[in-house]
């Protein structure tokens, strides 16, 4: 049973593009490659940045392994601390993926709920609802998070704001990108919800919420992906602004971002392997999102390829 | 068309009230602007003057309503950071995020085009895919990295530009240009291409999807059935379609040109509205966030409006009065 | 030797699940003048023949075998510019949908100059004085006034006739009217089909009229063209398609049309459907909606063999045919 229907996964059309598509197997594999140097920081890591003790001035500034004056032991170099960059790029891009992935999270399930309900509901609450998505839709994500953070930042008291800075940004980034998964949702809901199995849902008695979770909800959820997909790389970009911006996570907990702004210092002093090996990281990733994400939309909307 | 623009002036009243609320609330909830304005001593009688002043005793929507009326004369309060009128510091920064944002729209619309018209059209050259990975890459990377890039390499490696500022400008009444002197135009080269390289890319990808849709209309294929020659069919019958989509979405784009310059100008240290902006969210200076907010909003209904405009002269029908 | 010849032509979709036959070996010729109906069911290759012959095949779909001569030249090996002149100048092409065959944007007048100086050497005036009096031509009212003005002006009717103008403005030798009548109201269609013969036969040009629409063939057409499943059915002059048939499945495409002057209790129908591309049985495609299918029809693929006046697929029909016993 099983075996056929690996078999028939295997064999399926989605299965085939992907294997056909080395676009797509390569972006997987830096995604995967990239995934478990970031999960797995703490183990892999061949020092750990955050701590104070093992830091030595001495190290600092030292370039990269393969420069003439580098240092096996920092395959990519230090900083003015002297901590080991590949470590802070490991560290960094696990602060960077845990912001996106909660931001998403919480940008789909507002999204997702708002367009349930509007969609199952229809006219004044639909209205009014989106209403709101396009208003909001007209200004771009990255300044609605940037406003967002700063409102925020300007209600929390002083002394609590670097603890919960990491909330704070994955709030500002998840509020900024909820509309558009509300007006998919939305728009296949109403479709959804016209069709004859869920009249029949109805006629049978079954409540209204009911519906929409067994019924409507499963069926929606297919064009959710492909946005949660593309939208983290949109999230990744926002939260690495953010930071460089200087609105960001502190340099206590150093994202992907908060590493460039800080190596940006040195850029004019020749230090450039501080900005630049974070920056590789975070686009590198960012670029195998978007494809897996294109090539995913492709694959399952056969009518453009 | 009279009535339409009307009508379309009609609701963008909404929106900006809403978004007026918005400021308006930011302005008169978030954190305590008498606290911020007094500063560390005062009397109880300066703070009660002060709050009379700002009209903080009167009911909400009364004060909303001061609120947009002030709003409307430029009178957007006080920063907290500068103690300066919020009005007269964005008025100042205008023209360079304005000259900034126009010059990045022209590139990315001359060069976003003519190479989303060739991948649509050739779509398995080799030019073309190049050109798609390009775009790949433009949607990549972030707007910051770019220009990070981009300052290595000209600036600190090659030293071609210059890698932060304005340069010389000029000074017209209120307005002042970078446009007209040599070292203003050097500045302006690697901001305008950090800011336009996303929206280029954007705008070739979607000129690209199009023009695949519209090539496989039946108009397309009944224009090549009567023998009209491939440049005939490719940009006369074709780009023209195209465009009726692509202006909205170039056009809502190039007001996100005026909020991604907040980025931009970080990097280069460019002195416009976006470079106050950063600096005002970092000490919660509220007034000019809420100005800002306001301003932007006012730009984005101003940019959809010429857009539904600029609709009149390419889709005839829409002229003959919307009826189909 | 017809204005155009097709020998043996076969079209086919490469498919990762394998090559899929289209067209099957299809040959037929039109002459001079000569009105040739080709009917079938939908995807039985009609409109994929006239996409053939005019060199607007959707990729991956190409010509894999057989020829197509126009006027005696080869035209099938044709690339897309060589073939450019042809098109509109020789062989022309009436689509399906009016509403969606008009560039929305170009106003008619200037589709239609922009085809004719596309072949002919004519000035602006000139050109604009012709577009005019084609529009007069195929039933426009107001002509002079209308030239101008955008397809979304036209209600559906009157935009085919813009079609069939923009189809004949350069006078081609033949013209390909793909099922044009088929998004249309019932009450127009008979308008339009008369339009396209009085026109044509003014001109002496020759037509290939693709329709499922039976009715319309054996008013307009001079022969008629049977498909099935990518293959001829049956050829021949219309009167003999229409009253005699050879082909089985002709006969009962003829009894499922009413008759006026008969009372039947119930229309007669084919049972079954027409197979897949991917699934075309062995032997005769025909063969398991046939009732009069024997052994020979299940292992051999019929070709086209003298029936009667016609021409038919099958080899029941050619046998009654041989043995006299019709």
């Amino acid at each position: 049973m099983s075996g056929t229907l690996v078999g028939r996964w295997l064999d399926s059309d989605f299965i085939y593009s992907f294997r056909k598509s080395w676009i797509a197997m390569g972006s997987a594999l830096v995604v995967f490659v990239v995934l478990v140097g970031a999960v797995f920081a703490h183990q892999l890591a061949p020092h750990n940045p955050f701590d104070l003790a093992s830091l030595d001035l001495m190290d600092s500034f030292k370039p990269p392994a393969f420069a003439a004056d580098g240092d096996l032991s920092f395959p990519l170099g230090t900083d003015d601390q002297g901590r080991d960059i590949l470590s802070g790029i490991m560290y960094g891009t696990r602060i960077s993926l845990l912001v996106a992935v909660l931001a998403i999270m919480f940008s789909l399930i507002v999204g997702l709920s708002v367009g349930l309900v509007a969609g199952y509901l229809g006219g004044a609450v639909d209205a009014v609802l989106m209403r709101i998505v396009d208003v909001q839709l007209t200004f771009p994500a990255i300044l609605i998070a940037l406003l967002v953070d700063g409102v925020v930042r300007a209600v929390v008291p002083q002394n609590m704001q670097e603890r919960l800075q990491l909330y704070v940004i994955v709030f500002a980034i998840g509020i900024s990108l909820w509309p558009q998964f509300a007006r998919t949702v939305r728009g296949s809901t109403m479709i959804e919800r016209n069709r004859d199995y869920v009249m029949a849902a109805r006629i049978i008695g079954l409540s209204g919420p009911r519906i929409v979770l067994t019924h409507i909800l499963p069926n929606v959820l297919g064009p959710i992906f492909v946005i949660a997909t593309l939208n983290l790389g949109i999230a990744i970009i926002a939260e690495a602004t953010l930071s460089f911006l200087g609105v960001g996570l502190p340099p206590t907990e150093p994202s992907l971002g908060t590493l460039i702004r800080i190596g940006n210092n040195f850029l004019f002093s020749g230090e450039w392997w501080i900005t630049i090996f974070p920056g590789v990281t975070l686009a590198l990733m960012v670029l195998a999102i978007n494809l897996l994400g294109d090539w995913l939309r492709d694959a399952l909307n056969p009518r453009l390829r | 068309m009279f009535a339409f623009i009307v009508s379309r002036i009609l609701q963008a009243i909404p929106v900006l009230l809403i978004v007026g609320f918005i400021s308006f609330a930011m302005f008169a909830f978030v954190g305590d602007p008498v606290t911020v304005m007094l500063g560390q001593d005062y009397t109880e009688a300066q703070r009660v003057a002060l709050v009379a002043q700002l009209g903080l005793d009167k009911p909400f929507f009364v004060q909303y309503g001061n609120f947009v009326w002030r709003a409307l004369h430029g009178d957007f309060g006080m920063s907290y950071r500068l103690a300066r009128p919020v009005g007269g510091l964005i008025a100042e920064r205008l023209p360079a995020t304005l000259e900034l944002a126009l010059s990045a729209a022209l590139l990315a619309v001359a060069i976003g085009v003519p190479m989303g018209v060739f991948t649509g059209i050739r779509r398995n050259a080799v030019l073309s895919r190049l050109f798609m990975l390009f775009s790949l890459v433009g949607v990549s990377l972030p707007t910051f990295l770019i220009g990070i890039l981009l300052i290595l390499f000209f600036a600190v490696q090659l030293g071609w530009l210059p890698s932060f500022g304005r340069g010389e400008v000029v000074q017209f009444q209120h307005w002042s240009t970078g446009f007209l002197t040599s070292s203003g135009r050097r500045a302006l080269i690697l901001p305008a291409i950090t800011l336009g390289l996303f929206q280029m890319t954007l705008i070739l990808r979607l000129v690209r999807s199009e023009m695949l849709e519209v090539m496989r209309s039946d108009y397309i294929k009944f224009a090549r059935a009567r023998g009209i020659s491939q440049r005939s069919i490719h940009f006369r019958h074709a780009l023209g379609n195209t465009l009726v989509p692509v202006i909205t979405i170039v056009g809502l784009q190039l007001g996100g040109l005026i909020a991604f310059s907040i980025v931009t100008e970080t990097v280069f240290q460019w002195p416009g509205m976006g470079l106050l902006l950063v600096q005002s969210i970092g000490v919660a200076d509220i007034p000019v966030m809420s100005a800002y907010l306001l301003l932007i909003a006012l730009v984005f209904v101003t940019i959809n409006l010429a857009v539904d405009l600029l609709y009149f002269t390419v889709d005839p029908r829409l002229r003959s009065g919307g009826k189909r | 030797m017809g204005l155009l010849d097709v020998i043996d032509l076969t079209v086919e979709f490469p498919t990762r699940r394998g090559t899929l036959r289209a067209l099957d070996a299809i040959s037929f010729e039109i002459a001079p003048g000569e009105i040739l109906g080709v009917v079938g069911e939908s995807g039985a290759g009609k409109s994929l023949t006239g996409a053939a012959i005019i060199g607007l095949l959707e990729p991956p779909g190409r010509v894999a075998a057989g020829q197509i001569l126009f006027d005696g030249k080869r035209i099938d090996r044709l690339s897309s510019e060589q073939m450019r002149p042809l098109r509109g100048r020789h062989i022309g092409a009436i689509f399906q949908d009016p509403l969606t065959t008009l560039n929305p944007l170009i106003s008619v007048g200037r589709q239609l100059t922009e085809t004719m100086q596309a072949h002919l050497k004519l000035s602006d005036r000139d050109a604009r004085t012709r577009a005019v009096k084609w529009l007069e031509d195929v039933g426009i009212p107001a002509a002079s006034e209308r030239v101008d003005a955008y397809p979304h002006e036209f209600s559906g009717g009157m935009r085919q006739r813009v079609v069939i103008a923009l189809a004949l403005c350069a006078e081609p030798r033949l013209v390909i009217a793909d099922e044009p009548t088929t998004a249309l109201d019932v009450s127009i269609q008979a308008q339009i089909i008369a339009l396209i013969r009085n026109l044509t036969q003014s001109h002496g040009t020759s037509v290939m009229l693709v329709t499922h629409d039976m009715g319309v063939i054996a008013e307009t057409a001079d022969r008629v063209a049977v498909m099935y499943a990518g293959r001829i059915a049956e050829i021949g002059p219309v009167r003999d398609v229409v009253l005699s048939p050879g082909h089985p499945y002709t006969q009962g495409l003829m009894g499922s049309i009413p008759a006026l002057d008969v009372r039947v209790d119930r229309l007669r129908q084919i049972d079954g459907s027409m197979p897949r591309l991917g699934s075309i049985p062995r032997g005769c495609a025909f063969n398991p909606r046939c009732v009069k299918a024997v052994a020979l029809c299940r292992q051999e693929r019929p070709d086209l063999m003298p029936a009667g006046a016609t021409l038919a697929a099958c080899f029941v029909a050619a046998d009654l045919a041989a043995t006299g016993r019709v």
